[in-house]
Parts: C-alpha cells; structure tokens; sequence
C-alpha cells in the first residue's frame, strides 16, 4: 500500500486502454548499471552533476538510455489521475481550491503487452541469474505478478507476504506507518531460513513503507535481504531512503 | 476434467505437485480444511513442473489472454501468459483496479462479492484462459467467464491447480471445460 500526491490544477480525462499516451519521463542524467565499487561510482557522478545531490546509500538503476528495452517498458505504464481518490487542498496565500491529484502508475496496461512483460522479467533475471538468490518476496497484489515468473527463471522459492489475515497457518506479522493510520504485512513462518538470501519484488517503490516492513520480516528470520526490485521509482517520495541502506533497483522513474 | 485422467495417467509430477500443497485446517474457519499452495511455490521444481504442465496445454491453442483471479490467481498465471505469449489480464476485488471497469457480481457462502476486469483490456474474438489456484462452488469462476464473455471474448477453458469434491463430475462450468491438476489433499 502506498501514497503519493502531486499538486495540478486540472484533472486530465482518464487515458483510456486503447489510446496510451506516452509518458515520458523527465530525462536524468544517465547512471550506467555497473558492478563496480558503486561508492567510487557516485563520487564520480558527484563532480559531474554538480549540485546534483546523490545518496550515497548504494543504489542503482537501470541505464535508462542504454538498454533499448526500458523504452518500451516506460511507455507501455498508463497514468491514471485521481486513483483511489482525489484530494482537494486550499491554498490560502492564492485563495484558490486546486486538485492535489493521486497520479496512480498503472502497470496492467504494460501485463496486455506480451512483449514489453517478457522485457520486464527478463532484466530482472539477467541481473539476478547466478547471483545465488533463494528467496524471492513478492508484495501482494501486484508484486505477485512480477515475483513468480522471476523465481521460477533463477531457481529460486517464491515466497508471497501478505495483508493481514490471507495467509493460512502460523505468521509474523510486521506493521508499518501508512499516510494516515496503520497497516500490516505477513509472512510464514518457515517459508524462509537464516541464511536464505531474498529478493523484495514490488511493482512500485513511494515511500518505501511496504518494502521496509518486507524487508525487516525477512531479516528477522534471518535471511539477507540482497536488494529491492521494482519496475517503477517515484524518486520525489525518497523511498530509496527508507531502506537502511539496502539496494534498489528500478527500470522506470516517474516525477 | 483431471489431468490424471485425462493424458497424464501416471505422470510423477502431480504426485510431487499434490504432496507439496499443505492442508490447513479450520481455516478460514472451523470445519474448512484449507488448500494451502503457498508450500508449493517454496518448491521450485513442484512449481515449475505445475506451470510447465499448464504451458504444454495451452501453448498451442492460439489463447490470447490469460485471466488471473486476484490473488492466487496471480502466481499462476503471468508465468503461463508469458510462457504462451499471451497477455495477462487480472481479476480484481471492487475498488482495486484504477480507471474504467466492468464488474460481476458472485454469490458467497454468506451474501456476495464482486469481481472487476479493466474496460479495454480483452478485445472481442480473443481466445481466454481463467486460472485460479482452486476452484470449490465454481462461482468465482463463473463470475470470471462472465466478465470475459461480456467484452465479447471466447473463454477456451478454466485451469485450476486444485478441485474440491463440489467440482469433481463438473467437467464443465457454465458451459466451459474446466482442467484440474489435484484433488485435495486430506
């Protein structure tokens, strides 16, 4: 579960299914994926920005501008404004009403694109083949569409976390802090054992809360938590900061 | 229809699929014994072995759309949509899917539940598959051939990993071929 907001004034038309528009990203500079020293790395990209302020928790994404594929990824997600709801905020130093809009990422437009979903797992497993990864968590719902097909391609169990209450059998439990109240997310116990090492898989990363919550079941059990996976960044709600450190790795941005 | 029955008499893979599914009892509630397949997926050859069996089914029936019941469904059926080339279309519970819906309604145990499918996502003449993890009355799958049907596409079967006593003898649902890997385990 997630909650995100961006200020406009108008509310544009639902797009439609048959009639994607594209949605491009604001260009980034590019940060090429590389196995290398990624401390070293963002020193570097440091002197070349600027100002441009870099975390130095390692992250990486996915080179936007050099694997053809994330084109097609990113064009095939449809933005739908006002999803679940939409918020009106009062400005009163401009003493006007405008529609905070929830632009919600829609990744089931990108599920009708056989290919384009082939793209997607397929840069999941390149990066994780090999890398002796037994466990992958998926977050229900949608972390459950891009969770298996991943697991059964690098060999490894797939392991669903879960609201409150779906899961037969014994659990843990992990709460965590929702824009407004609470929420839980559960795992079983005895899917995962220490010294498993786990792959948190999302379909999009906000505030982080959901992947941190993933991520302190799996290590309470005693698994290593290698990295965080999602297709899509909202890297304005600082999400990558609330992963103690942990690696993310993402194929599209959205601003 | 079995798949034990019906051209895999005999295949070690089900006994392997069938004894990796864990039964939880009274669960949800007293007197249900609950079909747990989350043990299966945590075997990577039980659950490879489930989705192969399901894509050397459907591989060559020209299906177009895989639709996944929310949420078991899920873990099921990208991996045949991928494997077949096919899109994966998923079900959802009320008020989960943004944009414009279409919305069934199904009858539970005690009053009744609703399944949504986005507007636009299944085109008429398209060739479907349903998966779920289990069917037991058949009324969530029903609920989803409707949908199906309602946008004007052809639902060619339901698969499920699991039936429950209620669908053995139902070779059909609501007219449809129905395709079953196990029975319930005790």
């Amino acid at each position: 579960m997630y909650v995100y907001k961006c200020i406009s004034i108008y509310s544009p038309p639902s797009p439609s299914l048959s009639s994607l528009s594209d949605h491009h990203n604001r260009r980034l500079p590019c940060v090429p994926l590389s196995e290398s020293n990624p401390v070293v790395h963002l020193r570097q990209t440091r002197k070349r920005r600027g100002s441009f302020v870099v975390s130095l928790s390692a992250t990486m994404s996915a080179c936007k501008d050099q694997d053809p594929r994330i084109h097609g990824i990113k064009t095939k997600i449809r933005v739908v404004p006002n999803f679940p709801k939409p918020v009106f905020v009062f400005c009163a130093c401009l003493l006007m009403v405008g529609m905070a809009g929830i632009m919600f990422q829609d990744i089931t437009t990108l599920l009708l694109d056989p290919k384009a979903f082939k793209d997607t797992i397929d840069l999941f497993v390149e990066r994780y083949k090999g890398k002796n990864i037994s466990v992958v968590a998926g977050i229900e719902a949608r972390g459950f569409i891009f969770g298996p097909p991943i697991a059964l391609a690098i060999g490894a169990k797939f392991v669903p976390l879960r609201k409150p209450r779906k899961l037969p059998g014994e659990v843990i439990s992990e709460e965590y802090i929702l824009e407004y109240g609470r929420d839980c997310l559960e795992m079983h116990v005895g899917a995962v054992e220490p010294g498993d090492r786990a792959l948190v898989v999302d379909d999009l990363i906000a505030t982080g809360g959901t992947l941190c919550a993933a991520m302190n079941l799996l290590e309470r059990v005693g698994a290593e938590v290698v990295e965080c996976a999602c297709v899509i960044e909202l890297p304005d709600l600082k999400g990558r900061d609330r992963l103690n450190g942990k690696p993310l790795y993402i194929l599209v941005e959205y601003h | 229809m079995f798949a034990g029955e019906n051209g895999l008499q005999g295949d070690p893979r089900l006994k392997a699929i069938s004894e990796a599914i864990r039964v939880v009892p009274h669960f949800p509630k007293q007197g249900i014994m609950f079909q747990d397949i989350t043990t299966l997926l945590l075997d990577h050859k039980a659950f490879k072995d489930t989705v192969d069996i399901f894509v050397d089914r459907y591989r060559d029936m020209g299906i177009s759309v895989v639709a996944g019941v929310e949420a078991r469904g899920f873990m099921f059926g990208p991996s045949i949509a991928l494997a077949i080339g096919a899109k994966f279309v998923p079900l959802r519970k009320p008020k989960k899917l943004p944009g414009e819906v279409i919305s069934e309604a199904y009858v539970l145990e005690y009053g009744t539940d609703r399944l949504e499918m986005h507007v636009g996502a299944v085109q008429p003449g398209e060739r479907a598959l349903v998966i779920d993890d289990l069917i037991a009355t058949g009324g969530t799958l029903c609920a989803a051939i409707k949908l199906l049907e309602r946008v004007g596409a052809e639902v060619v079967e339901c698969a499920c990993v699991i039936g429950l006593p209620e669908a053995k003898g139902q070779c059909r649902l609501n007219g449809k071929p129905l395709y079953i890997l196990v029975e319930p385990r005790k």
